[in-house]
């Protein structure tokens, strides 16, 4: 499932974190998964929220460089082995994972959730909904209809 | 004992001088005219003749040289002599990527090498010196403006260039360095790097610094005169004029005596261009009376000076400036290289649509000069991955360096973190003491 997730850039100093979160809390958004990719100087907040564009449109408004970026979202069988498998599919069909978070646990589900950033999201999400097969992703045109996302 | 280069040309009694100079100004103002294409339409424009130049006083009416018209007429527009009798050519990096040139005939090579004699001699060196140049050779006026001096002055030059401080100072102990000419930044470098290797610089027989092509003050004078144990002499001179010795220091560390048989000096006030008194502090403008190549008929510096007629205890009467007080415009001089904002933001405005907000912030890290430039990241240029905003950093700081052609970090931070006074962005930070 391709589903599209926030990203937003927080300078690495004390407390610009924390004016993220703030202005989430204050909007009363809840946070449903999340990671943060940074260097010594600064990171890149990923969050998966509800509806994105309104929170897009409220952290803008709050000063901060968002942008909305789709990402393959998967549904996982709660047991080994399942991620790989799911991310053996991807790599033997020459998509490039670029990095990889999981969702909150929740207790009540009986699967895990993750989420892929990855450089061809149309031909990632027909290979892990099964809709073609690795060794068909370079032959069909279908499978390998190249990303316009960007 | 007072020495002196050229003795007569440097104790001039004031009238004799003023009529020195006033010949010679009517002399290029008239040659400029019937050869100069650019100079003949800058008066025509203000319905000049050149016999509207007679005395000193007439230089007023002439038209002021920017920058700006040296980047217009790129590359040789403003060269008055033709190209089979320039003999040398130099540039300085410029706001929009196009360098400032400037060409030397022969005889103007002359008139360089015996003004950077002459300030050789009044900084205290003499044919028994031996100096270390450590200015950049190059396109960059100094390290060969400084050199030409000393040989025709007979000291022992040792043209090492910038750089390799480690080696600067094997060589200086190994080969008996008497006098360093570089920029006084890294002349404070040297000496911490003397100090980390354990060498007091007061076992080497340095004893004079030429110091120049940045600005700097009477404390760091003091530091490198402790640090160093020598005597620090400033020098003033910029490419588009002839490049160092325009101007330098004495033994009265007082003022910077200017050739002024060679460059007629102005102070004028930089916004209505009015020419104010002496002991007035305002924009030094500078008309060359005898070079060829490419004559300056008063050039605007944007270096803010004062000037003093007074005799000078050391016997000369050339009229002495002020050290150089800060600019007029918003030029920073960061390890002896000019940088203008506006040159951030060409780089800038080159690799997204729009310009982001950008600041210079320049440091002085261990004596160096560091320079800073935070860019505020817009949408149009944030990706979601680490190595998308890794690579558009290095993307900056590489088209930085080589157009400023000095280093700079360069750092993202978020939209609107850059203080802004009156809705419009900070542009520099100059944390610099000068
Ligand atoms: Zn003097």
């Amino acid at each position: 499932m391709i589903i599209n997730q926030l990203s937003v850039f927080v300078e690495n100093q004390p407390g610009k974190l924390a004016e993220v979160l703030g202005v989430l809390h204050t909007h009363e958004i809840n946070i449903r998964a999340m990671s943060v990719g940074d260097t010594a100087d600064f990171g890149i907040l990923r969050i998966i929220v509800n509806e994105p564009e309104k929170v897009q449109h409220v952290l803008r408004g709050a000063g901060f460089t968002v942008k909305i970026t789709p990402v393959a979202s998967i549904i996982l069988s709660d047991q080994p082995g399942s991620l790989f498998e799911q991310v053996s599919k991807l790599s033997s069909a020459g998509v490039n994972v670029e990095y990889i978070y999981a969702f909150a646990a929740n207790s009540a589900e009986k699967h895990a959730r993750v989420v892929l950033k990855v450089d061809n999201l149309n031909l990632a999400e027909r290979l892990i909904s099964g809709k073609c097969e690795t060794s068909e992703a370079y032959g069909d045109d279908a499978c390998a209809t190249p990303n316009f996302y960007w | 004992m007072n020495t002196y280069w050229n003795k007569p040309a440097e104790t001039m009694e004031r009238e004799e001088m003023s009529n020195l100079q006033a010949g010679r100004l009517k002399e290029i103002v008239t040659r400029l005219y019937r050869q100069q294409p650019f100079y003949r339409s800058k008066m025509q424009e203000q319905g000049l003749l050149p016999e509207d130049v007679v005395t000193l006083e007439d230089i007023k009416k002439l038209p002021f040289v920017s920058k700006q018209d040296m980047r217009d007429n790129y590359p040789y527009g403003l060269f008055a002599a033709p190209m089979s009798e320039i003999v040398r050519i130099h540039a300085s990096s410029g706001t929009t990527g196009r360098p400032t040139v400037v060409g030397y005939t022969k005889r103007d090579i002359g008139i360089w090498s015996e003004v950077a004699a002459r300030s050789l001699v009044a900084a205290g060196l003499s044919k028994q010196s031996c100096i270390q140049i450590a200015y950049g050779y190059g396109l960059f006026t100094g390290g060969l403006g400084i050199h030409y001096g000393a040989e025709l002055l007979g000291a022992s030059v040792i043209p090492i260039s910038s750089g390799n401080t480690n080696r600067q100072i094997m060589l200086m102990k190994d080969f008996g360095t008497t006098a360093i000419a570089c920029t006084p930044s890294y002349a404070l470098y040297i000496a911490e790097t003397m100090r980390e290797m354990g060498i007091d610089p007061r076992e080497t027989k340095l004893r004079t610094g030429i110091f120049g092509a940045e600005p700097w003050t009477e404390r760091m004078r003091q530091a490198i005169e402790a640090q160093l144990g020598i005597k620090a002499m400033d020098i003033y001179g910029l490419s588009e004029i002839i490049g160092p010795g325009v101007a330098i220091e004495c033994s009265e560390q007082n003022g910077l005596h200017i050739s002024e048989d060679h460059f007629y000096p102005e102070i004028i006030n930089p916004v209505t261009g009015e020419v104010l008194p002496d002991g007035e502090k305002g924009e030094l403008v500078l008309t060359t009376l005898t070079k060829e190549g490419m004559p300056m008929i008063r050039y605007r510096t944007r270096d803010l000076s004062v000037l003093h007629r007074e005799k000078c205890d050391c016997g000369r009467t050339l009229v002495r400036m002020s050290k150089v007080l800060g600019r007029s415009d918003d030029m920073l001089i960061i390890r002896g290289v000019n940088v203008f904002p506006s040159q951030v933001e060409n780089v800038l405005l080159g690799i997204g649509s729009t310009s982001p907000h950008y600041q210079l912030i320049v440091e002085r890290k261990g004596n160096l000069d560091h320079l800073t430039v935070l860019v505020e990241l817009t949408e149009e240029m944030f990706t979601d991955e680490v190595r998308g905003l890794e690579e558009l950093e290095h993307k900056i700081k590489g088209e930085l360096s080589s157009v400023l052609s000095v280093s700079a970090t360069v750092r993202l931070v978020g939209p609107k973190t850059i203080e802004r006074s009156e809705g419009k962005a900070k542009r520099v930070i100059d944390k610099r003491e000068l």
